[in-house]
């Protein structure tokens, strides 16, 4: 368990008046508050040991023993036991909507955690934190609606995944987040979905861009060729004389539409024309023929 | 309007300890909007999320309701923004080699 400098944490010296502490701390919380930098964990950390630093250093009792045995916290217990019951909890403590918790191993062994009660226990009813989750999928897991198991926070959440969800999109599951405080509501759970493409096929909104290949004389003269949707194998009809970087488009043959059953974006099939190598000596002298009828 | 989905303001003084005067500088300034029913104010439901948020910026940060404004500004500016590039990122996705 490291020892950790709540000093250096608010940014103030070890003389620093409380005048001082709480000015660095109410300067912190101003920027690291979840409120004001929501979805951003590193942010939320940030605020957990500024919360923390400030419990410590704001309260004189809990201060004096820091400053006394914080870099041997391991024989602070018979100063503990001492002091516990004179200890007057007057901190204050800032909710950023959190559930009470969230203390380093460090506070809760100097401090007893949970049992340095105080700050909100005036009975006022907090709704719980959000949480925030992430569920990495396949493009192919999100072609159909299907369902998950998820297991956050030890609890087993059956979720629908409705076809067609988006990369970076959130839901929100109602109930599912941080217990309420006093009471209070609990938080919701927020997911998002990270969205991994290895198809082959690129994906925009709901249209999907594959590429084919089209051997020479298909090109020319005309025929079909099967080419991989997203479901399975299509066979194309392919006009006469088509270009490279021809496009066609499948109808109904992208991506199913969020929340639209039965809707689909559409398929964009690009050509790239092979030209053919290791010629005969029959196949360039035709071709020489080809290249004097078209230079005639 | 029927009184299912509204929440009583004078409930929520109880609940969130805070004075009716703060629920009507809210609905002054447009960040809430009060409905009155036979002399009782109500908000709706859907807006207590962002009440709750509103009552911690005050008493935690000492915002005062002008900053308040400003932040849920801020905020709803950085979600679209995060939305957009959202959205263009996954566009870029289509040009960008695997």
């Amino acid at each position: 368990m490291a020892f950790i400098d709540y000093y250096k944490i608010l940014g103030v010296n070890k003389d620093a008046s409380s005048a001082e502490i709480k000015k660095a701390y109410r300067k912190l919380a101003r920027k690291y508050h979840p409120d004001i930098s929501p979805n951003d964990p590193q942010a939320e950390q940030k605020f957990k040991e500024i919360n923390e630093a400030n419990e410590v250093l704001s309260n004189s009792e809990n201060r004096k023993k820091y400053d006394k045995y914080g870099k041997d916290w391991q024989h602070s217990e018979a100063f503990e036991q001492a002091n516990r019951q004179n200890q007057q909890n007057t901190r204050q403590q800032y909710s950023g909507g959190f559930s009470e918790g969230g203390y380093s191993d460090f506070f809760e062994s100097m401090f007893g955690g949970s049992g340095f009660s105080g700050g909100r226990s005036g009975g006022v009813k907090f709704r719980g934190e959000d949480y925030h989750a992430e569920l990495e999928l396949n493009l192919k897991d999100v072609y159909t609606t299907h369902k998950r198991t998820l297991t956050v926070n030890g609890k087993n959440i059956r979720l629908t995944i409705p076809a067609g969800v988006e990369n970076g999109q959130v839901i929100k599951i109602n109930g599912y987040g941080g217990k309420g405080v006093n009471g209070g509501p609990n938080g919701d759970l927020h997911i998002t979905f990270n969205i991994k493409n290895h198809s082959g096929f690129k994906l925009s909104n709901t249209n999907l861009y594959t590429t084919a290949e089209l051997d020479l004389y298909t090109a020319l003269l005309g025929g079909t060729t099967i080419i991989n949707s997203f479901t399975g194998q299509v066979k194309l009809t392919v006009k006469p004389e088509t270009q490279n970087g021809t496009q066609v488009k499948l109808k109904g043959k992208g991506f199913p539409v969020y929340k639209k059953e039965g809707q689909f974006g559409d398929l964009f099939v690009t050509y790239h024309i092979t030209m053919p190598t290791n010629l005969t000596s029959k196949e360039k002298e035709l071709f020489t023929e080809l290249s004097k009828l078209r230079s005639s | 309007m029927t009184l299912k989905n509204l929440i009583l303001i004078d409930t929520l003084c109880v609940q969130y300890h805070v004075e009716k005067s703060f629920f009507n500088s809210l609905n002054e300034i447009g960040l809430i909007e009060i409905t009155e029913k036979e002399e009782l104010f109500y908000i709706h439901e859907n807006t207590i999320k962002s009440v709750e948020k509103m009552i911690r910026l005050h008493n935690e940060l000492e915002l005062n309701l002008q900053g308040i404004d400003v932040v849920f500004n801020l905020l709803e500016k950085i979600d679209q923004l995060n939305e957009e590039l959202l959205s263009v990122k996954n566009r870029l996705g289509l040009y960008e080699e695997e």
